[in-house]
């Protein structure tokens, strides 16, 4: 799905120049879950926005199921964003003025489905995650493990082929933290996802596949026991 | 979800929405009110100078008297015997009835009339005699006259007031009566003098009129005078001789109006005042408003020194409250709508660039999900266009409140135009008789003087003219300030533009988000 040669992200910062990522190689093939785990700072959070298409590579090759993604135009990464890439974040990003249902139909606004379909499907992504009766309720209304599955569900209801989940349980008690990485170890097996999750929670780590750790903003990937 | 996103958003900031809405409604309602009022201040300037004017009547020419023609036109009444050098007798009676040209008035061409019509962008010009009648009747006292000869005259003529005067050193034995007469363009009788009157009694001229002796009086003229329809008048010739004139009709001039006392055919009037071909006034229609001043500007290099007057110089004119309150309306109204204004709209620009701030993090996910800029732009814009539109439906009800205080609590306007008290009066001050050494009435030289000349003999005779300089014409104008669809459609137009300018700002702001920042925020 992904393979990154000698990929760098180098933010000014003042006078200074921060390298954030300095070379990363790293493939990811399809329907793989990796976790990225590393001290704050190391470039965890900046090699996920290259893989999302939020950012943009330095210098090095980002290819993504054949596509170079350094060379493609605003316009075409904002699409591939709507239509190929599913986003988690630990802070839930919903839009708090929105319901439940609102919030995950904005997923689809921008793939142009009608509102009858939008609806239908956000219904279903809900119904399917357990908040069938929650679809009204505004974020506010709604515990933090809720307003993650809506955001699970934001995330999923486009069918992407990749999901990337930004510290997804980093705000979550154990109970909840746990409740929802299985719900993601399900969604990931039933639809064939790519995964990539960046967390510092090791719990969560040792459930994927293969675990990468950041340093200096290089990656070392090993392979699960 | 657009509806639905920009609903629920202005509702999440619903303090700050109305806050912005109402600096909007402020600005506009200010707007509609200062704009109105100015509006108003123009229709009653309009409805004074309409009843000043005429009503097809958008220019008119005058000619100002040159120096030497100065005085030249009333003078004393008895010239036939002055001419001759022989003092009258005492005891012996006199009854003069002279109709002279307006001594504010040069004479012009019939030919200007003709000429005038003929250009460009003009849809018709009439010509106009206004004159002066003036009766001096009694008996020569015995009085022994110590002054010079040669001064002889009245000087000026005494201006247009009409009215019978007694002066007291010389009253005793004369009664002096001037009245205004108005030669009018039959053929042409939407422009000019008779344009704007009524006719409360009687009937109008008509073609059949144009050379026969009738005449129309103004009504309060009529009234002064206790004559009605039927009735007949005398009006003098250059020779003092009288003709008895048929009043067939009594015409009422709007309030503000200076009308003449008597109104009588055109060609009768030249023919009476030896000045055929000539007029005084020349009316001027325009084919449509927007050629009035380039009509005005041709017609002044055509007829040269001549004094082309139209609305706008009418307008310049004006005095009273009414010019305040345009001034008002204009400068201090225009300049505090447009600063309330430009302040609504700059604080619903920052309100709205702090309110995109603040969502930073919601723009950037909806990035992250795929939103174009462009669709985020348009969301935020949207918003404030909403805020715009109700700002605006806001301020368009206060607009119409402002209005209607301003109507309701306004006191009536005055217009004073052109007071001219003492311009009647080109010769100076109204001695007449006695120059240094004469003998007033037994001087030689007595063909009308050249404008009360003396400098005072031993027997001034203080003129019966003194006072009847014209007074100038004051009207009273209920101030109403009329909002007008197109002002509302501006208004609103303006309410919207301040919430595309206040979008545009947070659109900007959105636009430029990277979508990492939704990350970043979290990393």
């Amino acid at each position: 799905m992904y393979k990154l040669t000698g990929v760098t992200k180098d933010y000014p910062k003042g006078r200074q120049t921060v390298h954030a990522l300095r070379g990363v190689d790293l493939d990811i093939a399809d329907g793989e879950w990796l976790a990225i785990q590393g001290p704050t700072g190391h470039g965890k959070s900046t090699l996920l926005q290259i893989l999302g298409g939020l950012d943009r590579a330095t210098s090095g090759s980002v290819d993504f199921g054949g596509r170079e993604m350094t060379r493609l135009r605003e316009t075409q990464m904002t699409k591939l964003r709507a239509s190929s890439v599913g986003f988690i974040f630990q802070t839930f990003n919903l839009i708090p003025t929105l319901s439940a249902q609102e919030n995950v139909e904005t997923a689809l606004v921008p793939l142009g489905v009608s509102d009858r379909s939008r609806r239908a499907r956000a219904v279903e992504a809900l119904s399917s995650l357990g908040l069938g009766d929650r679809l009204r309720h505004l974020p506010g209304e709604l515990s933090g493990g809720q307003q993650q599955r809506v955001a699970i569900a934001r995330a999923l209801v486009k069918e992407p082929q990749v999901l990337l989940a930004d510290e997804p349980t980093g705000n979550l008690d154990e109970d909840t933290r746990d409740e929802i990485i299985s719900l993601l170890e399900k969604l990931w097996q039933d639809n064939g996802l790519t995964m990539v999750i960046v967390t510092h929670d090791s719990t969560v780590a040792r459930r994927a596949q293969r675990l990468g750790t950041m340093r200096n903003g290089k990656i070392t990937v090993k392979q699960k026991v | 979800m657009f509806f639905t996103y920009l609903w629920r958003e202005l509702r999440r900031r619903m303090r700050q929405a109305i806050f912005i809405a109402v600096g909007l409604a402020l600005g506009i309602g200010l707007v509609i009110t200062v704009t109105a009022a100015s509006a108003g201040v123009k229709n009653a300037q309009a409805s004074v100078l309409h009843s000043l004017y005429g009503v097809g009547t958008d220019i008119t020419v005058t000619k100002a008297p040159t120096a030497s023609s100065t005085g030249s036109g009333f003078g004393f009444g008895f010239r036939q015997a002055i001419g001759t050098g022989t003092r009258p007798k005492a005891g012996s009676k006199i009854d003069d009835n002279t109709l002279t040209s307006d001594v504010t008035l040069s004479a012009l061409g019939s030919s200007d009339v003709t000429n005038i019509g003929k250009m460009s962008d003009v849809a018709a010009a009439a010509g106009g005699l206004t004159l002066t009648d003036r009766t001096v009747s009694g008996t020569v006292p015995a009085i022994n006259f110590n002054g010079g000869g040669g001064g002889g005259g009245f000087g000026g003529s005494g201006g247009s007031s009409s009215g019978t005067h007694n002066p007291s050193s010389f009253g005793a034995n004369f009664n002096i009566n001037s009245f205004v007469v108005n030669g009018v363009d039959i053929a042409n009788g939407e422009l000019g003098p008779l344009s704007t009157g009524k006719i409360s009694s009687g009937r109008t001229f008509t073609t059949a009129d144009a050379s026969s002796d009738v005449a129309l009086v103004d009504s309060s003229w009529a009234t002064t005078n206790k004559l009605k329809v039927g009735d007949t008048i005398a009006v003098g010739n250059s020779k003092a001789a009288a003709t008895n004139f048929k009043i067939v009709g009594i015409v009422t001039e709007p309030a503000g109006a200076t009308p003449a006392d008597v109104y009588i055919p055109l060609g009768v009037a030249q023919t009476l005042a030896n000045m055929k071909n000539d007029v005084n006034t020349i009316y001027v229609a325009a084919t449509n408003g927007q050629d009035i001043s380039s009509v005005a500007s041709t017609i002044s290099k055509t007829v040269p020194g001549s004094t082309v007057t139209d609305q706008n110089t009418l307008a310049s004119q004006l005095t009273g409250s009414i010019s305040s309150a345009s001034s008002l309306a204009n400068d201090l109204g225009k300049w505090l709508a447009i600063a309330v204004l430009v302040a609504a709209f700059l604080l619903a620009s920052l309100l709205t660039i702090s309110a995109v701030s603040r969502r930073i993090r919601e723009f950037g996910t909806l990035k992250a999900l795929g939103w174009k800029s462009r669709r985020i732009v348009g969301q935020v814009m949207g918003e404030s266009i909403a805020i715009g539109i109700v700002g605006g439906a806001v301020g368009v009800g206060l607009g119409f409140l402002g209005a209607s205080l301003v109507g309701k609590f306004t006191t009536p306007l005055t217009a004073t135009l052109g007071s001219n008290t003492g311009s009647a009066t080109p010769g100076g001050s109204r001695f007449f008789g006695g120059g240094t050494g004469g003998s007033g009435f037994a001087g030689t030289g007595g063909t009308g003087g050249t404008g009360g000349g003396g400098t005072g003999g031993t027997n001034p005779f203080r003129g019966g003219f003194a006072d009847a300089t014209r007074a100038a014409d004051t009207v009273a104008v209920h101030l109403t300030a009329p909002v007008t669809i197109s002002v509302v459609v501006i208004a609103v137009g303006l309410a919207i533009l301040g919430g595309l300018i206040a979008g545009g700002f947070g659109g900007w702001r959105a636009a430029r988000l990277r979508p990492a920042d939704a990350l970043s925020k979290v990393a």
